[in-house]
């Protein structure tokens, strides 16, 4: 047993202490901080650069003019068509909006620029023009707009999760999305730490240092010592990830807000107060939805289910590696791996996420080789516990009987050079005695 | 100390060893001999628990071979190898701790043979940064560094320059008087005859010889003999010896001779001396690398 340790030691210490593992603590927190206040920083910015666009209504429908907004200003134009052409070449700011006088039910409006219009402007454009034509259409038939606008119902519906414990919004979103994150997660450590395994066990093959390993301990110990080693590596990086996130998250926030309020009160015009106060949406949300999520529910479900994934998928990433000599032989042996692990993440997103309580979405939960993904897609929208335990201990079923498979092949194939291996191969080693 | 009995290997369709009996004695230094292929390297890993033998069975000190045997046994095998990316010191910690070292102990063992072997200074280092020859040093040390009862080597001398071959074999040779029981696995024939005391050859998965080296060296003694002498034979008395090769030069003539039995080479000089000078008669002994040659051939 102490010899275990010590492998599990090596193989951690050796991973941690690399530079490769510092950077990669570091910089995956800060790059997601870095996104988190590049979105801010745009929707702050927003309200600088609005194109003012001068209208030149040849159709005369559209007397009312068009309504300023946070993405575009407008002006009524005095120029023709021609001069106004002549402007836009002189001016790189300029843009104009030609409505032609042909115009009714359908036909083309253009818009004149140096720069391209952004969609933003011109969605707000289209919606404006197709509304005021609308309406004159509407009046044209004789039908009453203004009545037309009190009979417009607006029902909507909230969902409430109804449990014995009483019923409570269910903020799906933030969960939805927490959920997403860490089947995504699963899905991409369960291949870095899985390969991890094989290369580590490759490098110890092809450079020989195992059989003098396995003079001292059993082939299984130093194949679980690297599992459960590498697997601790893992872990560690999870959670350095989620307290310095965290920790980011906390000061990037405080530090923004206060900047944004000093900015409301020092910005004296209305409208462009309006638009900081609209666009508060993408920083508040996501301090919002964090506060949402039931983190003590999801985080020790994540870790048993990444845990649980990650020790049965990395055992038959170590018999892969034990089978071969280097990198380069190991695809034949990585497809009925990376098979399994890909149909559940496509299924994940495009049919659990529809049904998460469909017979199709329960048994992809259920079975150990599928579970870790799935079941992290099912968990925002309710798994009852009793399913959730199952696939737990189905899960750790499903390891160890990947894990005494593996070592099996493990045994035989370390000690195996210069043969090309195949499956039928890998059968014959499975069956050898001790 | 060792003793193996009848073991068998078989893998798949192929037999890698076919019951296979060896004795080696306490303190003793033995050569494992035989061509590639023959089941040296399985016979090896056997005796390291590596694999396991489907009969037969290997006592050590009189006990079955079991797990605590493991510190008992410092094995450098054929093909070496380190991780590439460690700090040798670190290293060899780790391997020595494998081995059953404490910590402490082992740290001041390893400290003790790389002054030995004057690499202090390679502690920090990593292998990646070693030639082929210093990584050798490096495991040999981390073969021995338990202070094994029974070190089993596996080809020790391929890849090394003939300055540190020396240097490991009068390591080997120090060990062995110390009382560590030492197995050569090779076939080199020249480190065998300077080395081993006795040998066993395994051909085709069987052992076809086995013994002392100078026990088996007489079995392979036919009585050949080199004459040299000056002046003229006029009559050779072919009851007494036949010749098997003749060399006349200004200097005198060279024979090579087998002496038949019933007769020895006193008798022979007794009728040689009064006729011609003999100048030279020595035995013509096989070396081992005639006797391996002679037996894998049959």
């Amino acid at each position: 047993m102490s010899k275990i340790i010590l492998i599990i030691k090596r193989e951690y210490f050796s991973r941690v202490k690399k530079k490769s593992f510092l950077v990669m603590t570091f910089l995956v927190p800060i790059l997601i901080i870095g996104m988190y206040a590049l979105i801010f920083a745009l929707s702050m910015q927003g309200g600088d650069n609005i194109p003012a666009v001068e209208v030149i209504d040849d159709s005369g429908i559209f007397n009312k003019g068009l309504e300023n907004k946070k993405s575009a200003t407008f002006r009524k134009s005095e120029l023709s068509l021609a001069e106004a052409k002549q402007k836009v070449i002189k001016n790189e700011d300029a843009f104009v909006l030609y409505i032609p006088g042909n115009i009714s039910n359908g036909g083309t409006i253009e818009m004149f620029s140096q720069k391209k219009a952004g969609i933003s402007v011109i969605n707000t454009i289209e919606s404006q023009l197709n509304d005021q034509m609308r309406t004159k259409l509407l009046a044209d038939a004789g039908i009453d707009v203004l009545m037309l606008d009190k009979i417009k119902p607006k029902l909507s519906v909230v969902s409430k999760e109804l449990t014995l414990e009483g019923e409570k919004d269910s903020s799906s979103g933030a969960a939805m999305a927490v959920g997403f994150a860490a089947a995504i997660l699963i899905y991409m450590s369960l291949f870095i730490y899985g390969i991890q395994v094989m290369r580590g066990i490759i490098e110890e093959k092809t450079s020989r240092i195992v059989e003098v390993v396995i003079s001292s301990v059993k082939p299984f110990q130093l194949m679980m010592g690297k599992i459960v080693g590498i697997g601790l590596v893992g872990l560690t990086q999870f959670l350095l990830w989620i307290t310095l996130s965290i920790g980011l998250m906390t000061v990037a926030s405080q530090v923004m807000f206060k900047g944004k309020m000093d900015q409301i009160k020092s910005e004296v015009p209305m409208n462009k107060q309006a638009a900081a106060v609209s666009t508060d949406g993408p920083g508040m949300d996501i301090i919002k939805a964090v506060q949402t999520v039931d983190w003590t529910y999801i985080l020790p479900i994540f870790i048993i289910f990444f845990l649980g994934g990650y020790m049965l998928y990395s055992a038959l990433f170590a018999a892969v590696g034990s089978a071969v000599e280097s990198d380069t032989e190991t695809q034949q042996f990585m497809l009925p791996i990376t098979l399994p692990l890909l149909f559940t993440y496509i299924m994940s997103f495009s049919f659990i996420v529809n049904n998460p309580d469909s017979s199709l979405s329960f048994w992809l939960s259920i079975i150990p080789f599928t579970s870790p993904i799935a079941m992290m897609v099912r968990l925002p929208f309710g798994v009852p516990n009793w399913e959730l335990a199952l696939s737990i201990i189905l899960l750790i079923a499903g390891f160890i009987f990947t894990t005494w498979v593996a070592s099996r092949i493990y045994r035989v194939g370390i000690l195996m050079y210069g043969k090309k291996v195949s499956f039928a191969e890998l059968g014959k080693w499975f069956m050898y005695k001790e | 100390m060792l003793s193996i009995r009848n073991i068998v290997k078989q893998y798949a369709k192929h037999r890698a060893l076919d019951d296979v009996s060896i004795e080696i004695e306490q303190g003793s230094v033995f050569g494992l001999l035989g061509p590639n292929g023959a089941g040296k390297t399985s016979l090896i890993r056997i005796i390291n628990q590596i694999t396991a033998p489907d009969q037969g069975e290997i006592l050590l000190n009189g006990e079955k071979l079991n797990p605590s045997h493991i510190s008992k046994i410092g094995y450098l095998p054929e093909e070496r190898g380190l991780y590439k990316k460690m700090e040798i010191g670190e290293q060899m910690l780790y391997l020595a701790q494998l081995k059953g070292l404490s910590k402490a102990d082992a740290t001041s063992r390893i400290r003790y043979w790389f002054e030995k072997m004057g690499i202090q200074s390679w502690w920090n280092k990593k292998v990646e940064d070693l030639s082929k020859g210093m990584q050798q040093k490096v495991q040999f040390i981390a073969t021995v560094v338990h202070n094994p009862e029974l070190i089993i080597l596996d080809e020790p001398f391929s890849g090394f320059d003939p300055v540190n071959a020396q240097l490991i074999t009068n390591e080997i040779l120090e060990l062995n008087q110390k009382g560590a029981t030492i197995i050569f696995s090779t076939h080199r024939m020249e480190s065998v005859e300077q080395l081993c005391d006795s040998i066993a050859l395994i051909h085709k998965s069987k052992k076809i010889l086995d013994g002392k080296v100078k026990d088996i060296k007489d079995l392979y003694r036919n009585n050949t003999y080199k004459i040299a002498y000056s002046g003229v034979l006029d009559s050779v008395e072919s009851s007494l010896f036949t010749i098997s090769e003749e060399n006349k030069n200004e200097k005198g003539t060279h024979l090579t001779i087998q002496i038949n039995p019933g007769f020895s080479s006193n008798d022979v000089l007794k009728f040689l001396i009064p006729k011609v000078q003999v100048t030279e008669l020595t035995e013509i002994v096989p070396s081992m690398n005639d006797i391996f040659i002679q037996n894998v051939k049959n």
